[in-house]
Order: C-alpha cells, then sequence, then structure tokens
C-alpha cells in the first residue's frame, strides 16, 4: 500500500513538463498541450484571429496578437483567465519581448509600424515606422536593436531600443517573414518566403554575409518558402520551417550548409523549442496539427492535432 | 484629367542616414471606350478603376523608397481612344519613364509604339495573344495575363477533374474570337475534346436593360440545345454580352466555366491565401471598395517599378528597365511564389485563380503539369510556342 503511493507520487512528478502554447488563426482559440505526454490539456478562447503569441519570463503571463481586434490580449497561464489587454496598434501579427520581459515591440501589419507597449503600465511608449507589412520580430540579446521585417518593402530594419529610431535598413530577399539573433548576437538570421532563402547578417556591419538556398528532390522549388526559424543555444543548429514544402530544415551553424529535412505537417510555419531543446514543436496550418521533433534524433515523433490553423507557437520556460 | 499622386516621405523620419532624394516618375494612363454597362450592376467599372491599384503601389514604393532616398510620383491620366495618344505625349512630357497602361489590346500597341524608345509601357489590361505574339513589342511588358493563360489555367483544372469534353460558346466580337482560340488551343494542349461550337451573336437585345431575366430564362436553353454530349460549357465573352447569363439557364444540367462561372483571374476580392488579406485590407482602407483584377494589375506593374528601384538603388529608368528584364528580376505578388518575366515575349509569369462569385476555387498550375524551367510555363506560350522576335 505504502509502497504503492510512493511510485504514483513519483509518476505524477514527471521531470520537466512545459506547457506548449498553440495559437490556432482561424479557430480564435489557444490549444495547450504537456510538452511531456504531448496530449492537449486546454484549450480557451482567444479573440478574433490570434497570431503572434509569447510568454513572460517568469512564465505567468501570455500574450497574443488577435490580429482582428486590433489588440494584444493577456492570459494568466495558471487559469487560461483573459486579465486585459494591451494598445497593440492595428492588426498586430508578431512580436518580441525585451529579454527582461519588458516592453513588447509589436509589428502592425496593416499600418506600416512597429509599437513599442510597456506591459506593466499597458501604456504605449512609441510608434515607429517601418516598411510595407512588418511583421517579424526579433530583439538582440543584449536588447540593444529590434529587428523588423518587412514583407513588401522587404528589409531588415535595425531599431536602436534606447532612441526607438532606425538605425540601419538591410535589403534581404522576397517576404521577409522572421528573424532571430544568434544566442551571442553576433548575427542575425532572416527568412524570406517568396525569395526562398535564409539571409545570414552581421549585426557588426549590418551586411549580408551569406545567403542559404533550399532543393527538396521531388519538391516544386516555388513550395520551398521558408517562414518560422529557430536557432540552438549554442548556434550549432538553425531549423527553418518551409512552408508547404512541408519540411522543416536543419542548417549546419558553422558552415551553413543544409544538412537534414525532415518531413512535418502541411504548411509549417513557426517553431519553438523546449528550454531544454530537446523537443522542436512545429505549427502546420494546413494539416491542423503540430509536429514533435526529437532534436537529438532528428526525427519527427509525433503528430499532435490542435485547433484550425495553428499559426504561432510558444513553449513555457522551466 | 491629371491628378498627380506625389508621395512625399511623410512624416517617415528614420534617422538612418539618407542618401541624395531621387525622383522616379511613372505615369497610369487609362483607355476607356464608350459602350454598354455590365450585365450586372456588381461589375461597374467605378471610377477610380486600375487607379486606386497603381495609388496602393506608389505608396508601398514611396514607403520603401523612405529607406533609401526614393521617392515615387505616379500621374494618373484618363482618356479615350481619340485623347490617348495627346495624354501619352502629355504623361512624357511630363517626366514619366514608365507608362502604366490600361486598355485594349489596339489602344495598348498604339501606345507602345507612340512611346517608342522614349518609355517602358507596362500592360496592365489588354489579354490579347498577339499583342505578346506577331505584335510583341521591346519596350512592352505585360502584367496582365494572356489569353493563353486564363484559357491553360482553367484547362489544366478541368483536365485534373477529367471534364474533358467541352461546349465552346463564343461572342461575335474580335477579342472574344481571340479568347475562343485560346481554348482551343489549350483544349489541344491539354487533351480536351472541344465537341460543339456556337457563336452568340451580339445583337444588342435580351440585356437586364430591357428584356431581363424573363426572356434570358427562355433564349438561354433554346440557344444551348441540342449540344453533343458534353461535360461543360466553356463561355468566350471578353466583350461581356451572355456569359453571365449562361449559369442555371442551360439546356442541359452542366456547369459553366471561362467568362462566368469558374472563372479564371489574376485576381479576386476573396483571396486570403499568401498574406493576400493585408493586402485587401490596405487597399480597402485607401479605396474603400473591394480590389479588381485591374488594380491588381496596377498595382503589380507600380511595384515592378519600385522594386527595380529598390534593387538597383538606381532612379536611372534605363538602369530600371535593364534589371526589369534581366533574368535576376522578381517580384512579389501575393500569389505564394516570386513572379518573373518571360524574356521571350515579355510577359509576366503568375498563377492564375479559378474563382466564383464568392471564392478562389483553386489555383493554376495545377500540381500534376511539371515543366523543365518554371511551373508557370505551363500557363501560356512558351519559349518554343512564341510567335515573338524582337529587333
Amino acid at each position: 500500500m505504502r509502497l504503492a503511493a510512493l511510485s504514483l507520487v513519483l509518476l505524477a512528478q514527471p521531470a520537466l513538463a512545459n506547457k506548449v502554447y498553440v495559437s490556432n488563426e482561424k479557430g480564435n482559440d489557444i490549444t495547450v498541450l504537456d510538452s511531456e505526454t504531448l496530449e492537449v490539456i486546454a484549450t480557451f478562447p482567444a479573440g478574433n484571429r490570434p497570431r503572434g503569441i509569447t510568454i513572460s519570463p517568469d512564465g505567468k503571463e501570455l500574450y497574443v496578437c488577435a490580429s482582428d481586434d486590433d489588440t494584444v490580449r493577456v492570459f494568466e497561464t495558471e487559469t487560461y483567465r483573459e486579465t486585459h489587454t494591451l494598445p497593440s496598434g492595428p492588426d498586430p501579427e508578431l512580436f518580441v519581448l525585451h529579454p527582461s520581459g519588458n516592453p513588447l515591440y509589436i509589428a502592425n501589419e496593416d499600418d506600416n509600424l512597429v509599437t513599442i507597449v510597456d506591459v506593466q503600465s499597458h501604456r504605449m511608449l512609441a510608434e515607429v515606422p517601418v516598411g510595407v507589412e512588418p511583421e517579424g520580430m526579433a530583439i538582440s540579446p543584449d536588447g540593444a536593436f529590434v529587428v523588423n521585417t518587412s514583407e513588401t518593402t522587404n528589409m531588415a530594419h535595425f531599431i536602436d531600443t534606447a532612441s526607438s529610431q532606425i538605425v540601419a535598413n538591410v535589403l534581404v530577399d522576397q517576404r521577409p517573414r522572421y528573424a532571430q539573433f544568434t544566442a551571442d548576437g553576433k548575427l542575425l538570421f532572416v527568412t524570406a518566403e517568396i525569395g526562398g532563402t535564409v539571409a545570414v547578417i552581421d549585426v557588426a556591419t549590418k551586411e549580408v554575409i551569406h545567403k542559404i538556398g533550399f532543393e527538396i528532390p521531388g519538391v516544386l522549388p516555388e513550395a520551398i518558402q521558408p517562414v518560422g526559424l529557430k536557432i540552438t543555444q549554442d548556434g550549432s543548429r538553425i531549423f527553418v520551417a518551409l512552408g508547404p514544402a512541408n519540411r522543416v530544415a536543419v542548417i549546419d551553424g558553422a558552415t551553413f550548409e543544409v544538412t537534414d529535412y525532415l518531413l512535418v505537417g502541411q504548411r509549417v510555419w513557426q517553431l519553438a523549442f523546449t528550454p531544454d531543446e530537446r523537443l522542436l514543436f512545429t505549427t502546420n496550418g494546413n494539416s491542423n496539427d503540430v509536429s514533435v521533433i526529437d532534436v537529438a534524433a532528428m526525427e519527427v515523433v509525433r503528430s499532435v492535432p490542435v485547433g484550425q490553423q495553428p499559426w504561432g507557437i510558444v513553449v513555457a520556460p522551466d | 484629367m491629371r491628378i498627380i499622386a506625389a508621395l512625399a516621405l511623410w512624416g517617415l523620419l528614420a534617422a538612418a542616414p539618407a542618401p541624395a532624394e531621387t525622383l522616379i516618375r511613372a505615369a497610369v494612363l487609362r483607355v476607356d471606350v464608350a459602350g454598354l454597362p455590365p450585365i450586372s450592376r456588381l461589375d461597374l467599372p467605378p471610377a477610380d478603376l486600375g487607379l486606386a491599384g497603381a495609388r496602393l503601389g506608389t505608396e508601398d514604393n514611396a514607403t520603401t523608397g523612405s529607406f533609401l532616398g526614393q521617392t515615387f510620383e505616379t500621374a494618373e491620366y484618363v482618356a479615350t481612344p481619340e485623347t490617348a495618344a495627346a495624354t501619352l505625349e502629355e504623361a512624357l512630357a511630363g517626366g514619366a519613364g514608365f507608362i502604366v497602361v490600361l486598355a485594349d489590346d489596339a489602344a495598348t500597341l498604339a501606345l507602345a509604339d507612340a512611346a517608342g524608345g522614349r518609355a517602358l509601357v507596362l500592360n496592365a489590361g489588354a489579354r490579347g495573344d498577339g499583342l505578346r505574339g506577331k505584335d510583341c513589342r521591346a519596350n512592352l511588358v505585360h502584367v496582365a495575363p494572356s489569353h493563353a493563360m486564363l484559357a491553360d489555367a482553367l484547362a489544366q483544372f478541368l483536365a485534373w477533374k477529367k471534364w474533358d469534353e467541352w461546349f465552346l460558346i463564343l461572342g461575335s466580337h474580335p477579342a472574344d474570337a481571340d479568347l475562343a482560340q485560346a481554348f482551343r488551343t489549350s483544349a489541344a494542349k491539354f487533351g480536351a475534346e472541344i465537341v460543339e461550337e456556337r457563336v452568340y451573336e451580339d445583337t444588342g437585345g435580351a440585356r437586364r436593360t430591357d428584356t431581363g431575366h424573363v426572356q434570358v430564362q427562355k433564349q438561354m436553353p433554346v440557344f444551348t440545345q441540342g449540344a453533343e454530349d458534353h461535360d461543360i460549357l466553356i463561355a468566350a465573352d471578353e466583350a461581356g454580352i451572355f456569359a453571365e447569363y449562361l449559369p442555371y439557364q442551360t439546356w442541359e444540367a452542366r456547369p459553366v466555366a471561362g467568362s462566368a462561372g469558374l472563372v479564371p483571374r489574376t485576381w479576386h476580392p476573396a483571396l486570403e491565401a499568401w498574406g493576400a488579406t493585408q493586402f485587401q485590407n490596405r487597399f480597402e482602407a485607401m479605396a474603400h471598395r473591394p480590389m479588381r483584377e485591374e488594380d491588381y494589375q496596377a498595382w503589380l506593374a507600380v511595384r515592378i517599378i519600385g522594386e527595380a528601384a529598390t534593387r538597383t538603388g538606381s532612379g536611372d529608368p534605363a538602369r530600371l528597365r535593364e534589371h526589369i528584364l534581366s533574368p535576376e528580376f522578381e517580384v512579389a505578388g501575393f500569389k505564394g511564389q516570386k513572379l518573373t518575366i518571360r524574356d521571350w515575349d515579355h510577359q509576366l509569369r503568375q498563377p492564375i485563380l479559378l474563382t466564383t462569385g464568392a471564392l478562389t476555387v483553386s489555383v493554376s498550375p495545377q500540381d500534376a503539369f511539371l515543366h523543365q524551367v518554371s511551373q508557370l510555363d505551363t500557363l501560356g506560350k512558351d519559349r518554343p510556342e512564341t510567335e515573338c522576335s524582337f529587333p
């Protein structure tokens, strides 16, 4: 009797389970997965056209771009209760939190603006005019630069976080969708959906130093559309979601060579690691599921059905 | 009629070092032909048809240009066939190095010839295959799709459906004949058979303004009666005289495609894929109406100029023209892939939407049709078939 109870307690405490939050663009809700069991543990409404999704560094607040509501909705991760909204500017699509957890930098797709919002006072701090259809948002690890990518202007705009002014514009290929800095802050990777490439930008010189292309046997080149991108903490591997090519490309961080293509669900868009980088999750907009990649094995180990047209994804910190 | 859509930097005070300002001048020239109103009042042309698209393209170019020290100006002109030549001279005198033309085949060709070496003409309206074939011009780029592309886009879908017996009904206007010929070529190319052809004579009657639906309900079954067995009716009605009357009024219970029913188009206001939603939103916020094909094509023409200016960092029309016609040129147009220009006839490659009144049903090229160079070259006249030869 006693023994049994003990083992139950042990079983009930799996090591490091994290909640995984998926925004469903057409379903207007958030699906919550458990990163250990890979089961859906909750679904809750999130306003109209939820897309960009992120979480506070302490894991207590979940931020969701409700694009068609022209607002950012904030949820308590414990209860999934909406606590308040943030003035996001029109049509918020993607955003990035300052590493300290404040402020929030939001791309307003319809208005060619980046809006900066204080998440504590809930006030708008500044609006920065950028190129046409701002989308991707990245912040340098030291918080010095925020980068926005504009999809029709085809630039990565470097915004100085101290002055809220653009300090450099780097031309990349057609329709830049997503940007991320390496953890050492030296490189910035920008995906170009229609250009079919990933630009590697040297942060010091603000110049494109390399362009990564993709080629998959049996897949039309037009279908290869890089969107989401994630870099491991050590910079050794870069994962790129290739949209309707239904694959995630794996890139060697030292040589920028593509080493693998992992078959996932249909129209793969955004990616998220677990904090230990053991698993990588992908949102697959056309097959309404999330693929789970075992990073060490470089294998897709599971597909989990979520809501309608999953778009963004974030994993809670430990 | 001259309205300058001058777009300055509207206070875009980016702190990036601003290079010396370069002005890129273009004009959009629409040539309106007097005629009957369309069959459906939903299709009545707005006064700013096409011009609104060019305006949005100029705004987009100006926003990008603000980071590169480039400003864009697009003068807007509306002319008749009689005043088109003089209006072109006015646009050229105003310094436009690029003329976006929304006109029929004949007017487009005349304007291209009149412009000669003085400007690159971007055709955003005319769809005739002759204009890309024996009448092609080196200073003319076709943003509008050709009849051959539209017909091939539909034919690929029908081949996939295995609806390969077509009953072709064409109108009595010259542009109808051109479109009908494109359907015949497409049928042969994709293994369909035109089992019967009939010509619907435009006698000027049976329009909603006079006889209305009562007459249509009696005329169309009789007109389509007794045709050879067919899977689908294909209407070639560029003049917009009869095709909209066909669905549900045919003798046999068969679907209609072509100029009515399932219609191949470059744009549809319900398109949501490939980021189109935000583009539709931007257009509607500016123009207060849904975007039409003419607007999309004019927007794309202006974006082609802007993209060349961005990539070359130049405002010199000759330099931009060279880039636009080079193999390096590509532009995004909310179609899920880059759009490029064929060097053999200057036709822009682009996917074609197959649409009903409310939705995009499919997009061609269909997956199964492959090509050794670009899948988009399965639509329209490919290099070996072209009748175009530039001097």
